[in-house]
Parts: C-alpha cells; sequence; structure tokens
C-alpha cells in the first residue's frame, strides 16, 4: 500500500485543476442521482443497494480528485459512522417494530396500528423506509471501506 | 505451481460448462424457475403492495428477511474492515 501511495505520489495525478473542477462540478449530480434512485427504486430500476454505492462513490470521487482530509471536510468520519449504524438500524428496527404492534416480522401492513393508513399503502411505505436504511448503510460502508482500504488505516493520505 | 493452477481453472471451467448444458432454455415458461411463485408475483404484486416495480416489491417486501441480513452483512464487512485496518489517531 504504501508502495502503490509512493508510486502516485511520483506521477502527481490529482494536481490538476481540470480534475479538480470537473470533480466539483459532478459530484452534486451523483449526489442528486444517488437520491434519485433510492427514492424512485418503487418504479424504476433502482433501490437502496445501487442509490447508496452511487452516494458513496461520490465521496470516494471527492477522496480520489483531492485528498482524504477534503472528503472528512465534507463528511466526517464520526458522522460516517453514526450514518452506517442509524442505517442498519432503520431495516432491523422497521421490522421489530412490525412485529411489536402486532404483525409478524417485517410484515409493514402492521404498522396500519401506529398510523391508520390503508394497509397495502404502508407495505409501499414501508419498502421505502427499508431502502432507505439500506442506502445509508451501503453509502457509509462503502466510504469506510475505501477510507481504510486507500490509507492503510491510518486515515492520514490515500491514494 | 503455476501448471497446476492453471488445470485447476481449466477443469473447474469446463465442469461448469458442462453443467450449463441442463438449463433451461432461455425464457421457457415451463421451466422450474417461472412455475412456481413467478407468476403469482407478476399477477399480484401490484394489488397486494402497489408497488409496480416487481423487483423491488420482491427484494423489499416479499423477500424482505433475506435483504435485511444482505444489509447486516455488509454492515459485519465494514465492522470487519475497520476492526482490522484503523489505528486510533492518540
Amino acid at each position: 500500500m504504501k508502495h502503490l501511495q509512493e508510486k502516485a505520489a511520483l506521477r502527481e495525478f490529482g494536481d490538476n485543476q481540470i480534475i479538480r473542477v470537473s470533480t466539483r462540478i459532478m459530484v452534486p449530480f451523483i449526489q442528486l442521482f444517488g437520491l434519485y434512485v433510492i427514492a424512485h427504486g418503487h418504479v424504476s430500476p433502482g433501490g437502496g443497494f445501487q442509490g447508496g454505492v452511487l452516494l458513496g462513490a461520490s465521496y470516494i470521487l471527492l477522496a480520489l480528485a483531492f485528498d482524504l482530509k477534503t472528503s472528512f471536510k465534507n463528511f466526517s468520519e464520526s458522522m460516517n459512522g453514526i450514518l452506517g449504524n442509524v442505517g442498519a438500524l432503520i431495516y432491523v428496527g422497521t421490522a421489530v417494530l412490525c412485529a411489536l404492534v402486532g404483525g409478524l416480522f417485517l410484515d409493514y401492513s402492521a404498522l396500519t396500528a401506529l398510523l391508520p393508513i390503508d394497509p397495502i399503502q404502508w407495505r409501499y411505505l414501508g419498502v421505502f423506509i427499508v431502502e432507505v436504511g439500506v442506502g445509508l448503510a451501503v453509502m457509509s460502508i462503502m466510504l469506510s471501506l475505501y477510507w481504510d482500504l486507500s490509507s492503510g488505516g491510518d486515515m492520514d493520505e490515500g491514494l | 505451481m503455476k501448471a497446476i493452477a492453471l488445470l485447476a481453472s481449466v477443469i473447474t471451467g469446463a465442469v461448469l460448462l458442462y453443467g450449463v448444458q441442463d438449463f433451461a432454455p432461455w425464457a421457457d415458461p415451463t421451466s422450474p424457475a417461472s412455475t412456481h411463485v413467478a407468476s403469482y408475483y407478476i399477477e399480484n404484486t401490484v394489488r397486494e403492495t402497489y408497488i409496480p416495480n416487481i423487483v423491488t416489491a420482491v427484494l423489499g417486501d416479499y423477500r424482505g428477511y433475506d435483504t435485511m441480513f444482505e444489509t447486516v452483512v455488509i454492515f459485519c464487512a465494514g465492522m470487519a474492515v475497520i476492526c482490522v485496518l484503523r489505528r486510533s489517531k492518540s
């Protein structure tokens, strides 16, 4: 890993105005597309996993084009850990909540006990809530995998 | 050593290719994969969940238990990499 980092430093990649400006332009659109893929997964191809990977990839692009410090400024390490845990918790929590209010585990229609709308509408909504959880977990795990693997674990400088 | 590895890959590939011959034809409506629950999903997904995308409905609702543990597996992989690699700053 150190060898790869030294090789990359010798070639002076990433210190390029074109790369920086185009990354700055592309990242918001990638994130918007990631949110769209998560939220629109009911109708078009997509869902939590794909949207989460897109969101994570936008931050990885920032870390590649600038450096790890810049990506920490945009998305801090502690926030990353919190969001990853919250994402997994949203999924499992929704499932357990369904069981607690009197339905089966992961039976979203039981959530009518909390908010009395059509049970079938609750199944639609439940899938959306779960997809958001999956998206959050996948995004932060992707990003933390990149941080750890590219810096060798000391989070100082990436590739 | 390389020759043994190459031989093992070639033999495994040949066995897999031989196994492919037993697959059902592409888009065969009488194949086992299409006769069990697939027709139920196609007929009832929109009526039961209002979700037009059958893949998402199966992933998030009918097979939600599977997807939950997929998420947990990804989460555990991330935690394992953090435990192995990350060193504290202090």
